[in-house]
């Protein structure tokens, strides 16, 4: 009951507007993981989520991509968050976003060049991703650098590891493999929708599924009727 | 004047040049950063790409060693790569001794979900097609993605004949994909069976890189045979 | 007996008319076409079927469970979606692909909208459109109908393990030494090479297809059967058919070499099948009499212009999930006029 209680204390401390600048605790790092998860819970940034999670390499190197947006564009906007005036504030996000997004396309190019053309489009498009800008108008703007360096980290490594929930079960059903290694022998039959994107709908529409009857069931313990005899 | 305005708080002052400053400062980091990052990264990206472009050259055309840069021009000269020179490449691959062993030639065909970009081999000795390599497609996995893959398929492109007509401007005949089981002639292509779209667009990409480069080629023969 | 008397507002003489007693009858009207089917293509259709109805019964109990809705498999209705599943798909496809498509039609196409009567498209078709994008090659490999052995042995490909590729038929094809067959439906056939094949074979079902598709004269009797009893609305086959038929005609009057004839459109492919079975499911099709027209004239010509115009011989499955998206915006149209109001 108190757990309870304190929970919904939680949500509503996090939720996006921070009156107060916040001290870095655990939580300001774990938050993005879970309980604020970008994809799972906020359902923010669904086009690259979608369009390039058939491979766990691509999901890992979107999700590396934008986590090292997060972090560096969170960085400056914190840095200078008392020097922006408000009028000009989305301006300047924007652009201090783009110029990261700019040296991530260039890094991701001299890495390598397979990476960059199966992410196409969709490295370009990271400025547009919501849960940056989210991340800057919301926290960078207002926290001290520290945690905002931390909770950015934690936003993308939550968004990463919802990539990756993703990339692996599309990867596996759509191809035998995970990281390009084969599971299975040579026999084995891709589900060919799987690696179009409505594979990628059915799939997060199954994680989803999965993470709020996982969340029904933390707040309903033992609720009457269908699940006790289910158990 | 409407008393509910009047309640309003008036807005925050910001001088216009405060908001101009942050502007210009923010402007300037980027930019630096974007020039610097882009300075950095040129040769790395640069080397990349000519490494990769140099290990499809020698996968179509086996036994290459070495390689020159050519590009056909849109007034279908054959000339040296150089930063200038704009146009369709055409690699011209030479074995250790110096012999010409091929030439790659790239062309681009429309698919079911978008253009398809293939290189392909050729043999000026045989005039003919000797191999090929899907550089960019956006094909149906499982479906269309054969193409680099099907052995019936790339049985096709072991000698599919490229030679010209009696000008020397053109394909004697327009390299064409046929339905699956009714290739007759050594300038057509088989189809794969429930590929037909995809198939299609690889036989139009052989059909431009051909009819664009190869005259060229030809003409220019005895230069690209020359050991460098 | 007080328990009969009912003190509510009319209607008091009801017919015994239940939601079990009507997909009893369709799974009764279902019979002689799985029995043709199985006859046609031997034990792997038979196969198929138990497996589809098996799977999709399983994965219906599963989900009342969980959801707490008690047991509904007593309503048929699972039942009907399994058989039209099995009926719909190439008889050599293998099981582990059908056990996915009736997990899917069941769990996807029917649990998650919650059950019997919420349903927005016919549960089979989506398990069908589902294995159609999942395992394009595996559906569209056709086995001949009449093998001389069908009874004794299965088509090599429906025991394929789990999650590998189907076992290759054309060598088991070969050794059967039929002439004349060249692994296309007649569909396929007219599509890609505009041969038709004789409208009598199509009609009587003496052809290659999907296990439960290629009789149409069975069908045909079949769903007049259930029409006759009420138990379908019989403007929506009938509309179905019409709007096919009336499609295809101008293009056949074209050109009759490049273009199917009307007849060989109503008895080719699953379209026969398709109208009387899945068009007329009552929960996905529009409610009202000018809507169930509307809707079954929508599918019609988009099934036809699917196959003449799109990538794929048949489009009679894309055409019903379409019109079972559009069903309730048809139903709000097509609203009766209050009497009186204007």
């Amino acid at each position: 009951m108190a757990e309870t209680a304190n929970q919904g204390a939680g949500k509503e401390a996090s939720a996006f507007l921070f009156e107060r600048e916040e001290s870095l605790t655990a939580d300001t790092f774990i938050r993005g993981l879970w309980k604020e998860n970008p994809v799972f819970v906020m359902l923010l940034g669904m086009c690259p989520t979608l369009a390039v999670t058939n491979s766990t390499l691509n999901a890992l190197g979107m999700g590396l991509s934008t986590t090292f947006v997060l972090i560096f564009s969170g960085a400056l906007v914190s840095s200078l968050r008392n020097w922006i005036p408000k009028q000009v504030r989305i301006a300047s996000y924007i652009v201090i976003i783009a110029t990261f997004v700019t040296l991530v396309d260039y890094l991701i190019q001299a890495i390598s060049l397979e990476l960059y053309a199966a992410l196409g489009a969709f490295i370009q498009l990271i400025v547009v991703n919501c849960i940056i800008l989210g991340r800057a108008e919301a926290y960078a703007s207002k926290q001290r650098l520290l945690p905002t360096i931390v909770n950015s980290l934690g936003t993308g490594v939550g968004f990463t590891l919802a990539l990756l929930s993703l990339g692996t079960v599309r990867e596996l059903l759509g191809s035998g493999s995970i990281l390009g290694v084969q599971l299975f022998s040579d026999n084995f039959q891709g589900w060919v929708i799987m690696m179009l994107p409505p594979g990628g709908f059915f799939v997060l529409g199954t994680w989803l599924l999965f993470f709020n009857w996982l969340r029904l069931r933390k707040q309903h313990p033992a609720p009457s009727g269908a699940t006790v005899h289910a158990r | 004047m409407n008393a509910d305005v009047q309640t309003q708080p008036p807005p925050a002052a910001t001088p216009a040049w405060l908001m101009l400053r942050t502007l210009v400062v923010i402007a300037v980091i980027s930019g630096l950063l974007v020039v610097v990052a882009y300075q950095t990264t040129l040769p790395l990206i640069a080397d990349k790409q000519r490494i990769l472009t140099e290990r499809l050259v020698f996968q179509v055309l086996p036994g290459a060693a070495t390689k020159r840069d050519f590009v056909v021009t849109a007034e279908r000269h054959l000339e040296p790569a150089s930063a200038g020179v704009v146009g369709d490449p055409v690699y011209a691959a030479y074995d250790a001794a110096g012999r010409l062993v091929g030439l790659a030639i790239t062309g681009t065909g429309a698919g079911y979900a978008g253009p398809v970009r293939v290189m392909f081999a050729y043999d000026p000795g045989c005039r003919c097609i000797t191999g090929s390599k899907v550089l960019k497609s956006n094909e149906t996995p499982g479906f269309g993605d054969k193409l680099d893959t099907d052995p019936a398929f790339l049985e096709n492109f072991k000698a599919l004949d490229a030679s010209l007509n009696a000008e020397g401007t053109a394909l004697a005949n327009a390299i064409v994909t046929v339905k699956h089981g009714t290739k007759t002639d050594p300038w057509q292509i088989d189809a794969i069976t429930g590929a037909t779209v995809s198939s299609r667009a690889m036989g139009r990409a052989a059909n431009q890189a051909a009819q664009r480069a190869i005259p060229a080629i030809q003409r220019e023969l005895a230069t690209l045979s020359q050991p460098n | 007996m007080v328990k009969d008397i009912e003190i509510r507002s009319s209607p008091h003489l009801k017919r015994k008319m239940t939601v079990d007693r009507i997909m009893r009858s369709v799974v009764l009207a279902l019979m002689p076409i799985s029995a043709f089917a199985v006859w046609q293509f031997g034990l792997s259709a038979l196969l198929l079927l138990v497996t589809t109805t098996g799977v999709a019964v399983l994965t219906e109990w599963f989900f009342a469970r969980q959801s707490g809705q008690g047991n509904t498999i007593g309503d048929w209705s699972a039942v009907i979606t399994g058989l039209l599943l099995g009926l719909t798909l190439p008889p050599g496809f293998p099981l582990w692909m059908a056990a996915v498509a009736a997990f899917v039609a069941i769990a996807l196409g029917k649990a998650l909208f919650g059950g019997l009567g919420y349903n927005v498209m016919n549960p089979a078709l989506v398990g069908r459109a589902f294995v159609q994008a999942a395992f394009p090659v595996a559906i569209t490999t056709w086995t001949p109908a009449f093998a001389p052995g069908r009874f004794v042995e299965l088509i090599p490909s429906t025991l394929t393990l789990p999650f590998m590729q189907p076992v290759p038929v054309a060598d088991w094809v070969a050794g059967l030494n039929l002439d004349g067959w060249t692994g296309a439906t007649p569909l396929a056939m007219q599509k890609f090479q505009h041969l038709e094949a004789p409208l009598t074979d199509a009609f009587t079902g003496l052809i290659a297809g999907s296990a439960g598709e290629t009789s149409a004269l069975l069908i045909l009797l079949c769903g007049l059967w259930l029409a006759w009893r009420r138990m379908l609305d019989w403007r929506i086959p009938v509309s179905v058919l019409a709007g096919a038929a009336l499609t295809a005609l101008p293009f056949w009057l074209l050109d009759p070499h490049l273009y199917p004839s009307p007849g060989f459109v109503l008895c080719s492919g699953g379209l026969m099948l398709a109208a009387w079975f899945m068009a007329s499911d009552m929960v996905a099709s529009p409610v009202t009499a000018k809507g169930a027209i509307l809707y079954g004239l929508f599918i019609g010509v988009l099934t036809v212009v699917i196959r003449l115009f799109g990538g794929l011989p048949e489009g009679v499955m894309y055409a019903i999930l379409l019109g079972n998206a559009v069903g309730p915006l048809i139903s709000s149209w097509t609203q009766p006029r209050v009497y009186g109001s204007k």
